[in-house]
């Protein structure tokens, strides 16, 4: 077992866990910050994609001790003061999920790519995304709430909300 | 009509296709248990459902069991259906306010908790719109019914001039008003429902028939909703249970000695159950890799000898004898013979089988991701021995199932450790757990013999299904001669169960690919040879729908780029397909464009029945270009999802759905035929471009790929 602090969604966390914990089972379950979730423990599917230092990453194959000293926003950090951020608004507006255990991850996910691209092609997309599954097959809804979100982004780069 | 009836033309229909299937007693009794998706789960699953049949859980007839209204006009409905993202929580929520004339933001389902909802058999086989639907409305309407007459007492005025309308009852008259609050103060609705109650018709509907976004949507982008692998309970432990190495092992030997001494650590043995809990989940999984347990796992055929294994073992038929099949043949014109085959593939859901388990004394409570709470609750009774009312199952809106999720074996595991423990246990599934002990959707072998007269007449049809099951194995066409027949395989090499649209995909994909040859065979354009021989207009009406939007009649098929139509209908709803796939040199195949027709009587809410739609063309891609589990020797050999390839964006074309509205007729449920289509137009498409033809699902896991 590891001692070592956390900051997740601009709070700092003391934690316990093993020394090769992984990250997603310390927010999961040591922090009961569910949202990021469980799909296949290997990388392949992206329900549990958190941000570190705004970079998507797997918490599944993150070191939960390695991640001590980065920013780590995780799905519940991204609404602000009650307000969704342009990503969310967007998935709920294009109904962009069914059973919605992968949208964490997806939410996660696009809101990097958006970050690093206010306003992707195609390609940019389908690149940052297709490491992401959706089993109930809503990729067609996804993509759109990507692009309804890049388009409500403002124009210059710098001023976009996560 | 009422659920009670709909349930009967169901039996009947079971009767019926058990004739045609001539299947003996024994198995009727099982359809008639479970529903026909679950004739084809294993033994122990067969067992349980021969217990559930519909006759012993009448469904209540007291508004009260279905629905309540408190002091403050807010309405709780209460059904065993459970959503798993085919979105029923808010499309049942929507005919509740529709019939009882209430805003549908006032309405909170209470899906599938054991303590409070009526029995019920399972969320499966498309059955919630056209009977929980009808059920709820009928009970709705009635309270309103109710409402009504309290108001027309309170104010001693002739009930049918009183109006009831946003959750308020109003006297035009008097202009006096009163609220469903004010007139229930909280109180139960007492009342009996045994008559037909009238229904309000679909072309008047305001609030069912239109696209309310999904309920509580926001708690799904904010990562507030809990599903079951969420669920928290004071003072829980995380369990994991010990796997064989194989199918159909027996344990030799097993030293549990390391994981004990593991800090926190407790080994939970139950007979050949071998399980541990601990403090968090990374100690659990530490401690069960710490035990050192040998196997002996028997000789397995694997997919190498898997159809002949499925032939060899088929029980017999002769659903042909008598037929005139022969003969129908013989004079046909043109005759086409060929098999085609299913490999096993897996629903993997997203969120594996979760569920944490409680006991309070001889009371169990379990919070688990199933389709049938009251089947595992069962399930839970038989295996601790308790009366079924001392163990409560309650199913939180869960990462999805597609068939996957019939049974409580988890929920099983999760309450022996609990047991164990004396303390509340939460176990998840791995995903190469869920891959290797949850159960599949069968293999099959499906023989087509058909002929045709030279005009483009069908003269004779025989499909006989071996494994996959019945539903779909007849043909909608007309066929002067026709024999369906479907045969069991006693015992199937790999844990076989339900899946979306479960058989109905072996058996379109068989006939409408044979369609498609037979077509090409009399040198006719595919859409008019299906034409020529369909009667059915909801067919038609599909077929031609997707044709149109498609432009099938101006798209030509080059080698380099193919089109494909398929069609089909069971359970209610009606699909077809166009699609246009590229080919390039090296026989790589991709899905560039996708039309789908849907009808599936009135619309209760477009935009679910789209994304529903869009969906199940996503997710028939991986069964029909690349899924299928790998096995051999009691293992499962592609365990993972870097391993077994699901759609993913770039696998996902274009995609274009067309919804026909038949306000007219029942609304039928949604969530599985959707998937039927798209394979067999793949298939067409490909031969229409290169000449070849396809006959094993997946496709492109050979010559060609994707």
């Amino acid at each position: 077992m590891a001692d070592f602090t956390l900051k997740v969604n601009g709070s700092e966390y003391p934690v316990r866990a093993g020394s090769d914990e992984n990250l997603l089972t310390v927010l999961r379950d040591r922090l009961q910050l569910t949202g990021t979730k469980y799909g296949c423990g290997e990388g392949q599917c992206g329900a549990c994609t958190v941000l570190l230092d705004g970079q998507p990453a797997r918490a599944c194959l993150t070191l939960a001790a390695g991640a001590a000293d980065q920013e780590i926003t995780t799905i519940e950090g991204l609404e602000r003061n009650g307000e969704l951020s342009l990503v969310q608004q967007a998935f709920l507006d294009e109904g962009a999920f069914q059973c919605a255990y992968c949208t964490s991850g997806m939410i996660v996910t696009a809101t990097a790519l958006l970050q690093a691209h206010p306003h992707p092609g195609n390609e940019q997309i389908l690149d940052a995304m297709n490491g992401n599954i959706c089993r109930c097959g809503t990729y067609p809804r996804i993509l759109a709430a990507i692009r309804r979100a890049a388009q409500a982004a403002p124009k210059e780069a710098d001023d976009v909300r996560p | 009509m009422s659920v009670r009836d709909v349930e009967e033309e169901r039996l009947h229909d079971i009767a019926r296709q058990v004739r045609v299937f001539a299947l003996d007693r024994r198995n009727f009794l099982k359809l008639c248990g479970g529903g026909l998706l679950v004739c084809l789960a294993d033994g122990s699953t067969l067992a349980q459902e021969s217990g559930g049949w519909w006759g012993r859980h009448p469904l209540p007839e007291q508004i009260s069991a279905w629905l309540y209204i408190d002091a403050h006009s807010r309405v709780t409905v209460f059904t065993g259906k459970v959503e798993v993202g085919q979105n029923i929580r808010t499309s049942l929520a929507q005919s509740v306010a529709e019939e009882l004339r209430v805003a549908f933001d006032t309405i909170t389902m209470v899906m599938g908790d054991t303590d409070l909802v009526p029995w019920d058999a399972g969320t499966f086989g498309s059955r919630t719109t056209p009977t929980m639907g009808p059920q709820l409305r009928k009970m709705a309407a009635a309270a309103r019914g109710l409402l009504v007459q309290k108001a027309a007492q309170q104010w001693e005025a002739d009930p049918s001039t009183l109006v009831a309308a946003d959750g308020t009852i109003t006297n035009p008259a008097t202009v006096e008003s009163l609220s469903y609050g004010a007139l229930t103060q909280g109180q139960k609705l007492m009342a009996t429902v045994t008559a037909q109650v009238p229904l309000m018709p679909a072309t008047e509907w305001r609030i069912a028939g239109t696209s309310v976004p999904k309920a509580e949507g926001r708690d799904f982008v904010t990562g507030r909703h809990k599903y079951p692998s969420d669920i928290e309970r004071p003072g829980m432990l995380y369990g994991k249970v010990l796997r064989p190495s194989g199918f159909r092992s027996t344990l030799l030997s097993v030293d549990t000695s390391a994981a004990e001494k593991m800090p926190g650590v407790q080994v939970v043995r139950d007979g050949d159950f071998i399980g541990v809990v601990a403090p968090d989940a990374w100690s659990a999984e530490k401690a069960v890799a710490a035990i050192e347990a040998k196997w002996a796992v028997p000789p397995q055929i694997g997919n190498a000898e898997l159809f002949a294994y499925l032939k060899t073992h088929a029980q017999s038929g002769e659903a042909a004898a008598g037929s005139g099949i022969e003969q129908a043949l013989e004079s046909s014109d043109v005759k086409l013979d060929a098999e085609y085959t299913v490999q096993y593939i897996q629903h993997a859901p997203l969120e594996p089988r979760a569920a944490v388990a409680e006991w309070n004394g001889t009371h169990l409570t379990v919070w688990t991701g199933t389709q049938r709470p009251f089947g595992v609750r069962d399930e839970l009774a038989q295996v601790f021995r308790l009366p079924s009312g001392q163990v409560r199952v309650l199913m939180p809106d869960m990462g999805s199932a597609y068939g996957g999720k019939h049974t409580g074996e988890c929920a099983v595991e999760a309450a022996r450790l609990a047991r164990g423990a004396g303390k509340p246990v939460r176990l998840v599934w791995t995903r190469e757990e869920e891959f290797t002990w949850a159960y599949f959707r069968p293999a099959g072998v499906i023989s087509i013999r058909a002929g045709a007269k030279a005009d483009g007449t069908l003269t004779a049809w025989q499909q006989t299904n071996i494994n996959s099951g019945p539903s779909a194995v007849e043909s909608p066409y007309n066929v002067a001669s026709q024999v369906a027949d479907f045969r069991e395989v006693q015992d199937p090499p790999l844990r076989q169960g339900s899946y979306r649209a479960l058989a109905a995909t072996a058996n379109h994909f068989a006939r409408e690919s044979h369609m498609d040859e037979l077509a090409h065979e009399l040198r006719m354009d595919p859409l008019e040879f299906r034409l020529k021989n369909l009667t059915d207009a909801r067919l038609r009406a599909v077929l031609q729908a997707a044709a149109k939007r498609f432009g099938w009649a101006r798209e030509q098929s080059t080698p380099q780029q193919g089109c494909g139509i398929a069609g089909g209908t069971d359970k209610g709803g009606y699909v077809a397909a166009c699609v246009e796939v590229e080919i390039d040199a090296e026989k790589k195949v991709r899905i560039r464009r996708v039309v789908q027709a849907w009808e599936s009587g009135a619309i209760v809410n477009p935009d679910g029945l789209r994304n529903q739609t869009m969906g199940a063309i996503v997710q028939a891609i991986g069964g029909g270009l690349f899924e299928q589990i790998c096995f051999a020797g009691g293992k499962i050999l592609n365990p993972l999802f870097s391993e077994y390839r699901v759609p993913r964006f770039r696998d996902t074309p274009q995609v274009d759905v067309v919804l026909l509205d038949r306000k007219d007729i029942p609304s039928a449920g949604a969530g599985e035929i959707g998937i039927v289509a798209l394979a067999p137009a793949v298939g067409n498409a490909i031969f229409a471009a290169t000449g070849e033809r396809l006959r094993a699902m997946p496709m492109a896991v050979g010559t060609f790929t994707a």
